[in-house]
């Protein structure tokens, strides 16, 4: 009985699949935009275990109603669609192609978190749709060569590590390294990126290595450890509500080592205050965007123009949270790109604008940090300014560094 | 020698943690016979109405008898209105409720007061005691923990209404036929183990900070804390949560290579080896069950 | 006595005059399925084909719980294992994705098997923890450094979609629904079978009356570990089509939350009413777009109130109603006087 109704419908399935042979083929170089419109799609983990950074999000979306409100870019008004994946790739997948395949969108924009963009990479590639501005820094994410229609935004993770590597081999070449890190990409590339930058000396220096999940409830134990390794470094690779638990800990025993802090973590609100301004002082970190907290910004053109954006189209957003500053860097970096494409405003169109970002000033970088891509550098930046916190805030010292040297 | 006797302590002061999510557990056990998979996220959204009244003003000891009683009354009004109609509903359906109310808190919790981290204030101040390894709020934790632990164990053994409670649970039916209001039982397990959970919450957030998902690990370990002890009794709750936080920790840093990715699969395995051992727990008493 | 056996829907079987109406059903089911990708966009294609794949591991879990009574919070490590067997066939070993079935189905015996041997100690509550704990488990487990080289640790897999064979005119997505469907069928038919033979009863009669059926002759212990192996090759099935439709593994996609919305697909379905599966699998995958589509901040409240709605009007799930329905439309038509 079963098997009759099987073959009755593989025959019917044969007799009209003539009809719906256009189906699988790429994406059209202008899905997704019209004379009126271009639409953007956005996936991002509004519930789940990464839920915080839909902060980013809901940035995203302001800006692209500030943008609309301003006239729209290249003539056209953005529809903007977010949905949400709750940091599970298979989720991630299910809304990638309903943005590419249901709703026609022309490129997807700031979809954040390593699985999920290694989950929709390939996908994307293959409907020669650009995944611009990937929101998470692992480095595989910059390959024009394997995935020309991937790009990522910030400072990678490895790069950063480098920098980090290069100061302590200027500075402190006989420091004796204790590493906590999340045990996920993210971790593993800024130790590696630590571990290239010191290149042979990198055993010597590196005295503990403590791993934790985000599913331990604290890292007290593990900061037990690293004070028990001796070292007197500290290279504290955690997201913030981690990270602050450490910098706390690491001052509760009496623990007195230099500081290196990710650029992932280094929110003044988000992160050195619940930790405890106090036990903050001293810590080193690296930046790319203006701090919101900083005075020294108070009457800065750019940063004037980011407290209006808050105050007019994110009123509820947190002005503390680098998340905020973040949404609102990146969405200019798409804005410029975008405008950069109005002449041919197709998806190649705007992957090659992409591409072709020369010494970028955006309104939330710091003079000496730019944006810059080629055909084949895919990692917009690499600057970034290494800081210092005095317990108020952050203060820049050195120069500017670029990861790109030591690519 | 002196990372171990250091991680030991770090254990205590990080089961504690587990030890007041624990006893929130028991109770509800204690109350109907089931454990609620929600109890972590209540916990979590009675600590976030402390923040709010800490953030509107009012002083610290204030708030937290408010959130206290609120809790105690959101618990019981929880039960009645969401548990009633469904009462003669099979098992399975109740812990589908469970599951819908964990959404329900989590997804309201971000909502109404975002996903980023607050620092959470300790009545018991900062600083660092015993050479640093336990602060003097993990001290304070404990001792509040071990308050409670007190307060239960008097009021289940000591009291009629404790012992009207365990009979509503352990046999509905006779219970009934002695004149104990099950409904009402109920209803109150679930106001005192809201209760217990807020004041958990409370302890906990100082220290791993407040945020919608400060709990759904900490629940687990409480779980493998409340079954380790022994479902039935509180003491073994505490003790359970204590063990697993040492347990936790010594694993993490004596088993070798992947020590430290394995915590939490450490924890389940005491979960399943103390289930199939003795599935009543070091502490708990052995149900017998009549042919 | 018939019309019951109707609504009941895999327990003895009755007279056939009245299999024939449950069958009419069965086959209009199987026939709107098979046509539908006809009509639909590859997107929804896709999402069907998802819900297909959640169909069979909750039919999976159904024969665990529903038919054994054995509490499981914990099949979305069978899911994992079965998706993990299929990737790393796939991709190491160069196996054509047809194979990566039966292999996800033995390994994932094997280990339900395993897992069901201390599980006999456990009952209820305590059943439910320990599988709760695999579940939570499994994604530390998947990201072991120790097996990476295999695992690609956090990274995952990704995995080449295959194409229709034969060159039929069909896309990947609609090749990999009938695909699907037909693995579906015959899982489906194999359980009703199971269900229906003297095993089946077996199984019911220790979920019923434990001791009972032990005192009858049964091997309790055999046929639960037996249930859990089972129950596990479905679910692992499914996680290995999962793998091949998604196109990517890795342990983020395996957390207790999957296991979670199984266990609700399983009760919103009809704990022990086999084609409630259908029911479950088309609320898991659809219902949290619904709710997002409603308001996305609150989300998961929605989520939640929607799942207490449902438990609500069915609290013992669409079998529940169905039997309910059937025994209104029974006791109106029959001639025989009411009991």
């Amino acid at each position: 009985m079963r098997r009759i109704h099987s073959r009755l419908a593989i025959l019917g399935a044969l007799a009209a699949a003539t009809t719906l042979t256009v189906v699988a083929a790429s994406a059209d170089e202008t899905t997704g935009i019209t004379d009126k419109t271009i639409k953007i799609g956005n996936i991002m983990p509004y519930s789940g275990p990464a839920s915080a950074y839909s902060q980013i999000a809901k940035t995203d979306v302001a800006y692209m109603k500030m943008l609309n409100d301003n006239g729209g870019v290249c003539g056209r008004q953005i529809d903007f669609i977010s949905y949400d994946d709750g940091y599970s790739p298979p989720k991630a997948v299910e809304q990638a192609r309903k943005l590419v395949e249901s709703d026609q969108v022309a490129l997807i924009f700031n979809s954040l978190g390593t699985p999920s963009n290694s989950a929709i990479q390939k996908y994307m590639n293959a409907k020669k749709t650009p995944q611009l501005f990937v929101a998470t820094g692992a480095s595989k994410f910059g390959d024009p060569k394997n995935f020309p229609w991937t790009m990522g935004w910030q400072p990678d993770y490895v790069s950063e590590g480098k920098i980090y590597a290069r100061f302590l081999l200027k500075n402190m070449p006989d420091a004796k390294i204790g590493v906590l890190y999340q045990n996920d990409d993210y971790g593993k590339d800024y130790l590696n990126g630590l571990k290239t930058g010191l290149g042979d000396k990198a055993s010597s220096m590196i005295v503990a290595e403590q791993p934790y999940e985000t599913s331990d409830p604290t890292v007290d134990s593990q900061m037990v450890n690293l004070k028990g390794s001796g070292a007197n470094v500290f290279f504290n690779v955690a997201t913030p509500k981690f990270a602050a638990q450490a910098i706390k800990k690491a001052a509760e025993l009496g623990w007195k080592p230099t500081q290196l802090l990710n650029s992932v973590s280094n929110s003044v609100g988000a992160v050195l205050k619940p930790a405890g301004l106090e036990a903050s002082k001293g810590v080193i970190s690296a930046l790319y965007l203006k701090d919101s907290q900083d005075p020294q910004w108070k009457d800065d053109e750019g940063m004037k123009k980011w407290n209006a954006f808050m105050d007019k189209y994110y009123p509820d957003g947190d002005k503390n949270s680098s998340f905020t500053i973040y949404g609102y860097a990146v969405s200019q970096t798409l804005e410029k790109v975008l405008q950069g494409a109005c002449g041919d405003f197709t998806h190649s169109g705007i992957m090659k604008s992409a591409a072709n970002l020369k010494n970028v000033d955006l309104d939330l970088t710091p003079p000496g940090i730019q944006v810059n891509t080629s055909a084949t550098d895919f990692y917009p930046l690499q600057d970034m300014q290494l800081i210092k916190f005095d317990g108020k805030r952050w203060e820049a010292f050195g120069d500017v560094v670029s990861g790109a040297d030591t690519q | 020698m002196e990372i171990l006797i250091q991680q030991i302590v770090s254990g205590v002061a990080t089961g504690a943690i587990y030890a007041c999510m624990a006893l929130a557990i028991v109770m509800i056990y204690q109350a109907i016979h089931h454990l609620n998979f929600a109890q972590g996220e209540m916990a979590m959204f009675s600590t976030f109405v402390a923040w709010q009244l800490l953030a509107w003003g009012v002083p610290y000891w204030l708030a937290f008898v408010l959130t206290v009683t609120l809790s105690f009354a959101g618990g019981l009004i929880v039960e009645r209105l969401v548990f009633k109609p469904i009462e003669n509903a099979p098992v399975l359906s109740h812990v589908v409720i469970f599951i819908a109310l964990f959404a329900i808190f989590n997804s309201l919790a971000g909502f109404i007061w975002n996903f980023e981290i607050k620092p959470f204030p300790s009545p018991f101040g900062s600083g660092a005691l015993f050479g640093g390894l336990m602060s003097p709020h993990q001290a304070g934790m404990i001792a509040v923990t071990l308050v409670v632990l007190a307060l239960l164990y008097i009021f289940f053994r000591f009291t009629r209404i404790g012992l009207a409670m365990r009979a509503a649970a352990a046999n509905p039916e006779s219970a009934r036929l002695v004149g104990i209001r099950v409904g009402w039982m109920t209803a109150l397990g679930w106001g005192m183990a809201s209760a217990i959970g807020a004041v958990a919450g409370m302890m906990i957030a100082p220290v791993v900070f407040l945020e919608p998902n400060m709990m759904v690990s900490i629940l687990l370990y409480g779980f493998a804390g409340a079954v380790l002890g022994g479902l039935t009794s509180p003491v073994g709750a505490v003790i359970g949560g204590l063990a697993v936080g040492i347990i936790e920790n010594l694993a993490g840093t004596y088993i070798p290579v992947v020590g430290p990715e394995l915590k939490l699969p450490v924890a389940l395995f005491v979960i399943i080896a103390v289930l199939v051992v003795r599935p009543s727990g070091l502490l708990g008493r052995k149900t017998v069950q009549r042919v | 006595m018939a019309i019951r056996e109707e609504g009941t829907a895999i327990t003895a079987k009755g007279p056939v005059s009245r299999l024939g109406a449950r069958n009419w059903a069965g086959i209009l089911v199987v026939l709107v399925l098979a046509a539908l990708p006809l009509f639909l966009t590859n997107f929804t294609v896709f999402q069907l084909t998802m819900m297909l794949i959640y169909v069979i591991a909750i039919l999976g879990l159904n024969l665990l719980t529903g038919i054994n009574g054995q509490f499981s919070l914990g099949h979305g490590a069978f899911y994992a294992i079965g998706a993990y067997t299929a990737a790393i066939l796939m991709e190491d070993a160069g196996l054509a994705y047809g194979w990566t079935l039966p292999a996800a189905g033995i390994i994932c015996f094997v280990s339900g098997f395993l897992f069901g041997l201390p599980a006999l100690r456990l009952e209820g509550i305590y059943l439910a923890l320990a599988t709760f704990g695999l579940a939570v488990a499994m994604p530390q487990f998947l990201k072991l450094s120790v097996i990476e080289p295999w695992t690609g640790g956090v990274q995952g897999i990704v995995i080449m979609k295959p194409d229709a064979p034969f060159g039929l005119p069909l896309s990947q997505d609609q090749w990999l629904y009938y695909f699907t469907l037909v693995v579906g069928l015959l899982l489906y038919w194999f359980a009703v079978n199971l269900v229906s033979s003297r095993s089946g009863r077996a199984l019911m009669a220790i979920r019923d009356n434990p001791l009972a059926a032990r005192a009858m002759g049964i091997n309790s212990a055999l046929y639960k570990s037996l249930a859990f192996g089972v129950s596990a090759a479905f679910t692992g099935i499914a996680g290995a089509l999962g793998a091949i439709v998604v196109q990517f593994v890795a342990p983020d996609s395996f957390t207790f939350f999957l296991s979670v919305a199984l266990f609700v697909g399983l009760v919103v379905g009809g704990v022990g009413w086999l084609p409630g599966a259908l029911v479950g699998g088309a609320f898991v995958v659809f219902v949290p777009n619904i709710a997002e589509h409603f308001n996305k901040a609150l989300a998961g409240a929605v989520y939640g109130v929607i799942l207490i709605l449902l438990i609500y009007l069915m609290p013992t799930g669409a079998g529940g109603l169905v039997r309910k329905v059937a025994d209104f439309i029974g006791r109106r038509f029959r001639s025989r006087p009411d009991r």
